[in-house]
């Protein structure tokens, strides 16, 4: 088993309509890229019953009308799919810049991040906008993305009384990861700067900027450049 | 056209519908009427597809001005329903008119009530569903619980050329029986399951259209057992084990979640959860799969049997 890969995939129930199909058991690139690549296979020629497939980090769910289907016709199909991954036409991932302005009164909690890692605030930018984060998931809420490797230096524990109200657009530091916040909502992250694009916006033809499996770069901006991008309407 | 004004909303009354399919892997939960079976009822009385968009009203109802004349139907909770002043049945259609008062008091059993019009609600569609998903501001009305002062329209339909009624219904009791397939972490609780399955637990006031919680007895995780879990997709229906121990009955307001699941309730049960009322008794019952899938086939012929009864009517 290398990266916490399974040789075959693992089936659990949850429910008398959604089979979880687990392919691996850590947060891993390889067993993420399977995951998509089943999943695609899944969509591409839906099995007779299956009604929706959800991907997350290393399994699936699929959701199945039990008057049709029985869960060991699935796994049987699954196991046969999950042989051949390589015939999955993934689409290429994309990367794409979030613009960030980071620090004053829209990132309040850098100084916090600095201090707490002994770092300076330009510091503290310079690595969070210096990597590319691979989207491992998405939910919580929706276009939430679950990304990968925030650098060590900069990991920072929750607040311990979680504020009442986020602002939509604000990125944050909970321990080990890093994201966004999507909409308006109460959260305990350290708020390091925000973006003006809306990362869920259902009246927009493409309601989501991005998907699973997708790399994402936070790009600084300044004060005023995000002044600018929020009256365009924030897309 | 419009149907409805709002006079005053209720503490939190929504359009809903069968729910928003296939975007939880993006963050959007499915949404929709929390009890299907009430919410379909109350459809079928009006002469609608059960694919049309209800009231969910919870606990306490709102007052509303008829604005045309129209078939109606309330179904779920008792909510002392009136039209002008006078008591009228639940789940039974009745035609209202121009000027008419519908008013709806406390639940007196139940938890929710589901109030259709001919036609069906009108209100945003956003990705295939009219249901209101309030934290996204999405569906029903501008993303939002009604509102005083709302106009609520209804989409295309024909009045009714006589009455229905169903010639039976649910009673929501406080003891709530609910039946569940062990999984999908039922191996994090080797000692516990046994008290899952044979303890029972009191509906808390913290419940909402995200979660069920629940107080009683502690589900230990074994010695072994994680604390959490690499997030995975949630369904409605799981029972969710955090780390206080004390059990949580997701509903349709989730996507993903990192907390292990002890059990799920079957389909044909989940109505018993959105009419559960904070002080009441819930017990777990273990069935196999084969067995759920038994009660799934009875639950779907049961709506069938309901729909050919009222529309013989």
């Amino acid at each position: 088993m290398a990266g916490g890969m399974f040789e075959e995939p693992q089936f659990h129930i949850s429910g008398d309509r959604m089979l979880l199909v687990a392919l691996g058991d850590a947060i891993d690139i390889q067993v993420n890229e399977n995951v998509r690549a089943l999943t695609e296979l899944l969509r591409k020629d839906p099995p007779r019953g299956v009604e929706v497939v959800l991907p997350a980090y290393r399994s699936l769910a699929v959701v199945y009308d039990p008057l049709v289907t029985t869960p060991e016709r699935l796994q049987a199909v699954i196991r046969r799919m999950s042989g051949k991954l390589d015939d999955a036409d993934i689409p290429a991932p994309r990367t794409v810049e979030i613009p960030v302005c980071y620090g004053s009164d829209l990132g309040p909690d850098i100084a916090f991040v600095a201090a707490h890692n002994g770092l300076d605030v330009q510091d503290v930018i310079t690595i969070h906008a210096g990597r590319t984060y691979h989207i491992y998931t998405i939910g919580f809420a929706p276009g939430f993305p679950y990304l990968g490797g925030l650098d060590r230096r900069i990991h920072t524990p929750r607040l311990e009384t979680p504020r009442t109200r986020v602002a939509a657009g604000s990125v944050g530091i909970a321990e080990a990861q890093t994201g966004i916040y999507p909409l308006d909502s109460p959260g305990g992250w350290r708020l390091i700067g925000r973006t003006p694009l809306k990362l869920f916006d259902a009246r927009r033809e493409k309601p989501f900027l991005y998907q699973a499996g997708d790399n994402l770069r936070f790009v600084p901006i300044s004060p005023e450049q995000y002044r600018c991008m929020r009256q365009e309407g924030g897309a | 056209m419009d149907a409805l004004r709002v006079h005053t909303p209720g503490p939190y009354t929504t359009v809903q519908d069968q729910g928003r399919f296939g975007f939880q892997h993006m963050g959007v939960p499915v949404s929709g009427a929390l009890d299907q079976f009430a919410h379909t009822v109350a459809n079928l009385l009006v002469g609608n597809r059960p694919t049309c968009a209800t009231l969910e009203i919870t606990f306490f109802g709102p007052e509303l001005e008829v604005l045309n004349t129209v078939d109606i139907a309330v179904t779920g909770a008792d909510m002392a329903l009136t039209v002008n002043d006078a008591p009228v049945a639940q789940w039974a259609s009745l035609r209202v008119h121009k000027g008419d008062t519908i008013c709806f008091g406390q639940a007196i059993s139940g938890c929710r009530a589901y109030l259709a019009v001919t036609g069906g609600f009108d209100g945003d569609v956003v990705m295939g569903s009219r249901s209101t998903y309030v934290s996204g501001g999405i569906g029903g009305v501008a993303g939002r619980p009604l509102q005083s002062g709302d106009m609520l329209a209804r989409g295309p339909g024909r009045l009714l050329e006589s009455a229905r009624r169903l010639p039976w219904y649910p009673l929501y009791g406080s003891d709530i029986h609910l039946r569940a397939v062990a999984g999908p972490q039922d191996d994090c609780f080797p000692d516990s399951l046994e008290v899952f399955f044979s303890s029972c637990y009191t509906v808390t006031d913290k419940t909402n259209r995200m979660g069920c919680r629940l107080q009683g007895p502690v589900l230990e995780r074994g010695p072994d057992a994680p604390k959490s879990i690499v997030s995975e997709p949630s369904v409605h229906g799981n029972v969710q084990v955090p780390a206080d121990g004390q059990p949580i009955i997701l509903m349709v307001e989730q996507t993903i979640g990192g907390y292990t699941k002890i059990a799920t309730v079957v389909t044909a049960d989940l109505f018993k959860i959105a009419q559960a009322r904070p002080g009441d008794g819930v017990y777990f019952h273990p069935v196999t799969l084969d067995e759920a899938h038994a009660l799934y086939r009875e639950w779907r012929q049961y709506l069938a049997y309901a729909r050919d009864a009222l529309q013989a009517g």
